[in-house]
């Protein structure tokens, strides 16, 4: 069963969409959008939807449940974690734990409410959007007359989650960056490879030779080009690690494990997986539950970021992690979609929003687009669902 | 001689790869009412189906005589219009809704634009009396018992100006009292000059109200008996019932060799799990050795489901009483699927794409799903391996399907039968409960699927095959327990059992109560 080139095509297709937005937009922007600055801008930028939107595939995939709360969780954790920081100059070791102790504490109520008291999870999580929210500004209106506390003075903590590894000077060729990409483009050809010829050796059917080869020399070549520009615009941000890290994590996690199997059946057939002997309960809450906790480490990200915590931090971050989602062919009725389509999800979505703000597109205009684009992923692959069948 | 007020001529109705009716003739006189008999499948509801016009005009061959024209109906509605009306066995209500909102659903009274609640309430109320309800047209759904939302439905049938009133087993959820009151309500109407028809299994409400019967089988009408004097031995409509021959359809079972009891419940009762005053398992006891199948007969809704699912860690119902023994060993089952399958015992359900499949994942993942840690090096899946046993089990149980990464959704009924099976074979239990394993496929996997349950009793698991074809019974179990209304009603070696006394067996347990 050799693949047609439209097959491949149409498995790739939000990359293509992706790869074709991309230049649409450099040729827009007089090529700024192919600045390094500007591949820098789209990780930092939008580092926080990678990591939410792990969490949030793994809650939409026991059923399109979604978690409205986190974005307000991260304002509050952040005031929380700005309060001990900078005005009870607590070290910053003991308040990443604090945080991460709150952040748990919350994912298991979530969890127990959603997984053992059956409480609808929008509606249990749409209160603690609401209560969240009104907690984290109230903590930073007492504590500071500006409503905001900066974190610009904890360089412990900004220099885990923010900043650049082995930092170089702008426009010089960061060496540690460019080593780091040569050694994973040589990885990710190895993997290629082995994993064609175990294949072979245990007579399963596989791509050709020359599939593999394209492959190879395409994968390896954006990572080249990534890593390049990376290395000119200063070196690796700290955050990339974080992204990087807990994107592989889930990728295991989904693709590999019995856990991740696990979440998938509990979507794709509630019953039948509880009476094939798997806990749904259990599952629902280890989703909410991990939910919160990638919901703490956006919130350290997006503190050290901002180096401030303030009352408007993570407005609609519940919803640009459900579209990153949406966009990446996650089901909204659960059981099917996967960490690596929610990246090209997210980055396609992130490639928008910047390449929009550079075009100086009225902010308006933005939300107008981004909504076309997310109506318009769904109806996609709704549509091209129908006609396989 | 009164008139003839219905005449289905030369009825056939074909779905893709079966003949559901075959050259079905039924008269109806006006006044009367006739009783439509036969076992599941026969073909009872599917002519019921054709009257109605839920399957259209041009759908099946042969012509439909209403009121001396020939009809040619296309919608329910096109048959509610000519005073046809069907009451359907599952209570089509809105729980949550007035029963006078429920009554006129559809049909509401009033201009197009808005609802003319006066007129609504003060007509169903009217109707509600017809049936002998003193309840308030205003009183939700919800809050009447399943007995008066079963006469819900007839005055909402009679709102729609009845003429010819069918009822697809108006009883079978209904106590005795409430049967019997139902009856006496049908001979009320009788008397008032309305038609009716009515389907049902008790065989006794068919001797106390039905004039005429009609007994199909196999799709196609057997037999139209007169029961003017209400008096007909029920003996005689279970010969025209199951009087088939039986040719080879079922594999023969060679060296059976049945060992010591491995399953054994005893004093078994299970409350329904939402309305705790309802006893659907009472106090059964029953046992399987290995090597040994075991059939459970009954009709549906004799609760073998929810015995064989409480059985399987509670995963129905709330247990009140009862022992389960393993091998001579009292358990205690924690209330949970999982327990029951670390004990070796699985349930294979009569739903597969309920609660049976994951339609949308591969045969791979549903294979492996219930023994996923077999294959898995503590949390990592072992893929390869995975790979392996779903192929194997396509292999050994003939599955049809190119690949084993197919998704499930994909294949046809029997192929997924297989899949189900192959997945509960993979947990390698001890004890298999197999309920309705051939619902709904051809004959060709039916029979292979009875291969396989031949292969494991005769590998020495146990198993239990829950079914209401009694052919299928008769054929493939070494010993049959017959379920009827939550009891076992009977047990018999198959050498002993025949279909009449079976049927027996069940209608004695009826007349008891």
């Amino acid at each position: 069963m050799k693949k047609s080139f439209s097959e491949v095509l149409k498995d790739n297709t939000m990359i293509i969409v992706l790869v074709l937005v991309y230049l649409f937009f450099t040729w827009r922007t007089g090529g700024s959008m192919f600045q390094p600055m500007n591949f820098n801008a789209l990780i930092t930028q939008n580092a926080y939807v990678f990591i939410l939107a792990c969490g949030m595939l793994m809650c939409m995939l026991t059923g399109g449940n979604i978690d409205l709360s986190c974005g307000s969780f991260v304002c509050f954790l952040g005031a929380i974690g700005a309060l001990l920081m900078a005005l009870k100059g607590l070290n910053s070791w003991v308040a990443i734990i604090l945080m991460l102790l709150v952040g748990i504490v919350y994912g298991c109520v979530l969890g127990y409410l959603v997984a053992y008291m059956n409480i609808p999870p929008w509606i249990a999580t749409l209160a603690g959007y609401l209560a969240f929210r009104g907690i984290g500004t109230d903590i930073l209106s007492n504590s500071s007359s500006t409503g905001s506390i900066s974190v610009a003075a904890v360089p412990g903590f900004l220099n885990v989650f923010s900043g650049k590894l082995f930092s170089t000077k702008l426009g010089t060729l960061n060496m540690v960056c460019m080593g780091v990409g040569i050694v994973a483009a040589v990885i990710v050809v190895l993997l290629n490879i082995v994993s064609r010829a175990t294949k072979l050796k245990k007579g399963y059917e596989t791509d050709s030779m020359l599939a593999v080869f394209c492959k190879s020399v395409l994968e390896a070549a954006v990572i080249m080009l990534f890593t390049y520009k990376l290395a000119m615009a200063g070196g690796i941000p700290t955050v990339l690690v974080w992204v990087v890290a807990v994107v592989l994590f889930y990728s295991f996690i989904t693709e590999k494990t019995t856990i991740g199997r696990h979440f998938y059946v509990v979507g794709g057939n509630r019953e039948a997986a509880r009476l094939s002997g798997v806990n749904t309960r259990r599952i629902m809450f280890l989703a909410y539950l991990n939910m919160a906790i990638v919901t703490v480490i956006t919130t350290y990200v997006v503190l050290a970021r901002f180096q401030a915590a303030n009352s408007t931090a993570g407005t609609n971050y519940e919803m640009d992690a459900i579209s990153a989602c949406v966009v990446g062919g996650v089901s909204a009725y659960g059981g099917a979609g996967s960490v690596f389509g929610m990246v090209v999800g997210a980055t396609l979505i992130g490639v928008i929003n910047l390449g929009m703000s550079l075009m100086n597109i009225d902010a308006n205009y933005q939300k107008v687009v981004k909504g076309v684009v997310l109506l318009g992923a769904v109806a996609f692959d709704i549509l091209s669902k129908k006609n396989a069948k | 001689m009164a008139k003839i007020l219905l005449e289905m001529k030369n009825i056939t109705k074909t779905f893709p790869g079966v003949k559901a009716l075959d050259n079905v003739n039924l008269k109806v006189e006006e006044g009367e009412i006739h009783a439509l008999v036969g076992e599941n499948g026969a073909g009872k509801s599917t002519l019921m189906n054709v009257l109605s016009g839920i399957y259209p005009y041009g759908t099946y061959e042969g012509d439909i005589i209403y009121n001396g024209e020939t009809c040619k109906f296309s919608t329910i509605k096109d048959s509610e219009s000519r005073g046809i009306v069907i009451i359907h066995q599952e209570l089509a209500l809105v729980p949550e809704m007035t029963i006078g909102e429920n009554m006129y659903l559809g049909n509401e009274r009033g201009s197009k634009a808005k609802i003319d609640w006066v007129t609504t309430y003060s007509e169903a109320d009217k109707y509600l009396k017809m049936v002998g309800l003193t309840e308030s047209s205003k009183v939700l759904v919800k809050e009447i018992g399943t007995g008066k939302q079963q006469l819900v439905e007839i005055a909402k049938a009679l709102a729609k100006n009845a003429k010819l009133l069918i009822l697809d087993e108006p009883t079978s959820s209904l106590n005795e009292e409430d049967s019997r009151a139902l009856l006496d309500l049908m001979l009320g109407f009788k008397k008032q000059g309305m038609t009716m028809i009515i389907i049902t299994h008790k065989l006794n409400e068919v001797s106390y109200v039905a004039d005429k019967i009609t007994v199909v089988r196999d799709g196609s009408t057997i037999e139209t008996i007169d029961n003017a004097g209400h008096d007909i031995d029920e003996d005689r409509i279970i010969k025209g019932m199951v009087g088939r021959e039986i040719t080879n359809r079922f594999p023969k079972r060679e060296g059976v060799k049945i060992g010591d009891v491995n399953l054994e419940v005893s004093g078994w009762t299970v409350r329904h799990p939402l309305y705790p005053e309802r006893t659907v398992v009472n106090n059964v006891s029953i046992n399987v050795r290995k090597g040994e199948v075991v059939g459970i007969y009954g009709l549906m809704g004799a609760g073998r489901t929810e015995l064989a699912m409480s059985i399987f860690g509670q995963s129905y119902g709330i247990l009140t009483g009862g022992t389960l023994k393993l091998n001579g060993q009292e358990v205690r089952l924690k209330k949970s699927p999982t327990d029951a399958i670390k004990h070796k015992i699985a349930y294979v359900t009569e739903d597969r794409k309920g609660n049976g499949l994951i339609l949308s994942q591969s045969i791979k993942v549903n294979t492996s799903l219930a023994n996923l840690d077999s294959i898995s090096n503590k949390t990592v899946i072992d893929k390869d391996r995975e790979y392996q046993v779903a192929e194997e089990y396509r292999v050994k149980l003939k599955t049809k399907t190119p690949s084993v990464e197919q998704l499930v959704g994909n294949l046809s009924g029997g192929n997924q039968q297989k899949v189900l099976l192959a997945k509960w074979m993979f947990a390698e239990p001890e004890v298999l409960i197999l309920d309705e394993p051939t619902r709904g496929i051809d004959v060709g996997a039916k029979y292979e699927i009875y291969c396989i349950i031949n292969d494991l009793a005769a590998e020495g698991k146990s198993v239990i095959m829950i079914s209401s074809e009694l052919p299928e019974v008769l054929a493939m179990s070494d010993r049959i327990y017959i379920m009827n209304a939550s009891r076992i009603v009977g047990e018999m070696k198959a050498s002993e059992a025949t279909q009449e006394n079976i049927m027996a067996a069940i209608l004695k347990s009826g007349r008891g109560d």
